[in-house]
């Protein structure tokens, strides 16, 4: 296996080289043919040295990968720090950096109202889920799901539910990647997705969750460490007053003050509300979110890993509103980053690639993008190890083997689906590259908060929860929050071209995940079986291991 | 061998720290939400008043202090949160698993 990866690696290392020297890109920036760069030597320096490092590791973390808790959850010996630093990497995404930033460049305020959203969900995950996920399960929610209920059919819901959120995002991640990298680094969009979905299934399959682990920690440093050094840079320019910062920007931006009040993100009270749930819950239904409480020792250092992220995080975003603000006064008026119409070279969400070439110069500016790049290959691995463990963990192991695959079994099929993943992400990352994937993110987290919240929330807490009701409440859910979407003016009317939606809001949050709680309650409360009341009897058992850890109740050991 | 859990769950340390932690579960979470479910509630019907500058010719908006204390109080209940778990939780959870012990011991 050691031979195979150095031999990629070396493989991608030539590739990556002759790609960047023979390919027609240079050309067309000479040309000026296209709206990209140049081939960014700098960006391609540092990428490389970040590729080259996180395949080390990769080795490194390849012959530390053996057992089936090594592949999903390291074996469960992440600390609570280096943890919450890696739930921080996976969860600050380009799409958070850029587009964010990039929120607050067009909208000013706005930009602030969803990083709030993006946030207050991890403070629910503490108070309600951190601890007792990790003293009832091992590898992926549905354990906990599936801890008294039957296994078959809240594993395959939970696994669909993990994958439907894990490819939606991971399309998404895809496309981003593939524009942006077009643009950053002069690489043609389909080299830079194939680019991203190689090195993931590098990742993936030889390191398992030690590598993906590292590779999120690594890139959370270096993104924490540009984003501050950018807005230090901004804040210096206006000589740390931030009234001066707002003001500057109130004066250039074309619209003005409206830039310091609520606009035209939220246009309605159904849409504000049903977004808030929609962000809040959905954090605690990420799958690839939820498998990282699986690798620390126990509930102690997984509670320290929330607080660990919640604290970069939020710095995190405060840092982007600044980047944000810097960029409306420091690139919105500089005609060297603006197209002739006035709007941004290679699109709105360059904001803070632009800003840091306008603070930190041509090093700055290949750093930054550099960093984009890791970040994007960052998420994407922690997206497919997720997506992988629910279909080798989950549907192969427990619903089609039920439990009776040999690990040796179940970790070749889990490493098989995270190649199948990565060459599916690959093949659809190409064929959305015209499409507009912005609602992706949005379904995928409407999903995570109508399905995977509801039944792990419920099995968790309410004793009377049975399969029955799972299933019913978890379809329901799934039902709605794509019924919704598909009919909603995203969809129906900018994909399917019709002239009216037949569901006038965007985001189904605020309908979907009430009719999931409701039905797995009506769906529990109805079902009088044998096997229901027997559910019912089991939850004394999961509830003190959930409060005071799994292996209390094992007999001591004999002295 | 081992003790029925519907046991334990009588046990008074185990009721205890049960009882005391779902409780501040409970109250931080709600504390989390109506923030957030009001900063939305704002958001929705009364735009006009966090577009209110804070102090006259000020350029800050009521909006810009009360969002950034949004993201400040996330990160300080989840610290009472971890700070509480660590000097009253943990030492509840110790003594009621070693109850539990003891009782699985004495059944032995």
């Amino acid at each position: 296996m050691m031979k195979s990866l150095s031999k990629l690696t070396a493989g991608l290392f030539a590739g990556l080289f002759a790609l960047g020297l023979s390919s027609p890109v240079v050309a067309d920036a000479l040309s000026g043919a296209m709206p990209k760069q140049g081939l960014n030597l700098t960006a391609i320096t540092m990428f490389v040295i970040f590729v080259a490092a996180t395949l080390g590791i990769t080795y490194w973390a390849s012959s530390r990968t053996k057992t089936r808790s090594d592949f999903y959850s390291a074996g469960g010996g992440i600390t609570g720090v280096q943890n919450g630093l890696a739930i921080a990497g996976d969860y600050m995404s380009a799409a958070s950096f850029l587009g964010i930033s990039a929120l607050v460049f067009t909208s000013g305020f706005d930009g602030l109202i969803y990083s709030i959203g993006f946030l207050v969900g991890w403070p629910i995950m503490l108070f309600l889920m951190a601890e007792r996920l990790r003293n009832l399960g091992k590898y992926t929610f549905a354990d906990v799901a599936a801890y008294r209920l039957e296994q078959k059919p809240i594993r395959t819901l939970a696994a669909f539910g993990s994958l439907a959120t894990v490819l939606l995002y991971l399309i998404a991640q895809m496309v981003g990647a593939g524009q942006l990298i077009e643009v950053l680094f002069g690489l043609s969009y389909s080299t830079a997705v194939i680019l991203v979905g190689v090195l993931m299934i590098l990742y993936v399959t030889f390191g398992g969750m030690l590598a993906t682990t590292w590779v999120q920690i690594i890139k959370a440093v270096l993104l924490l460490f540009g984003a501050s050094a950018m807005a230090f840079m901004v804040l210096a320019h206006f000589h740390f007053n931030v009234a001066e910062m707002f003001s500057s920007a109130v004066s250039v931006h074309s619209k003005g003050a409206a830039i310091m009040a609520p606009g035209t993100l939220v246009k309605d009270p159904f849409s504000a509300v049903s977004l808030g749930l929609a962000l809040m819950f959905g954090t605690a239904g990420l799958p690839h979110i939820l498998m990282r409480f699986f690798t620390v020792k126990d509930a102690r250092q997984a509670r320290k890993s929330v607080f660990v992220a919640t604290g970069f995080i939020g710095y995190f975003y405060i840092l982007t509103f600044i980047i944000g603000f810097g960029a409306i006064v420091l690139v919105g008026t500089n005609p060297a980053f603006l197209a002739a119409d006035g709007s941004l070279l290679g699109g709105k969400n360059m904001a803070a690639v632009h800003l840091a070439h306008a603070t930190g110069g041509d090093l700055f500016f290949g750093f930054i993008s550099a960093v984009a790049f890791a970040t994007i290959l960052a998420v994407v691995s922690g997206l497919a190890l997720a997506g992988a463990t629910a279909v080798g963990h989950d549907l192969y192991a427990n619903v089609l083997r039920k439990g009776k695959a040999s690990e040796k079994e179940e970790i070749r099929v889990s490493k098989l689906a995270s190649l199948v993943l990565g060459i599916l992400a690959i093949i659809l990352g190409i064929a959305f590259e015209k499409q507009n994937v912005a609602y992706m993110v949005g379904l995928a987290f409407a999903i995570a908060a109508s399905t995977n919240f509801p039944i792990i929330i419920l099995s968790i807490y309410w004793k009377k929860l049975t399969t029955t009701g799972a299933v019913l409440g978890g379809m329901l859910g799934l039902m709605t929050a794509v019924g919704l979407v598909i009919l909603s003016p995203v969809v129906w009317v900018n994909l399917l071209g019709y002239a009216t939606p037949v569901f006038p809001y965007e985001y189904p949050a605020l309908i979907s995940m009430p009719l999931a709680f409701i039905g797995a309650i009506i769906g529990s409360l109805i079902d009088k079986s044998k096997s229901g009341a027997a559910e019912r009897e089991a939850f004394a058992e999961q509830e003190v291991r959930s409060e005071i850890g799994a292996d209390v109740l094992e007999a001591p050991a004999k002295h | 061998m081992s003790l029925p859990a519907p046991a334990i769950t009588r046990n008074p340390q185990y009721m205890r720290l049960v009882h005391v932690r779902r409780r501040l579960s409970f109250v931080l979470s709600l504390i989390m939400l109506v923030a957030y479910v009001s900063f939305i509630l704002l958001i929705a019907f009364k735009p006009a008043l966090l577009g209110t500058p804070i102090a006259v010719g000020s350029p800050i908006t009521v909006g810009i202090p009360m969002g950034l204390g949004l993201i400040l109080l996330a990160f300080v209940i989840t610290g009472i949160y971890v700070r509480l778990s660590n000097t009253l939780f943990d030492p509840l959870t110790d003594q009621a698993r070693e109850a539990v012990r003891q009782a699985l011991k004495s059944k032995k």
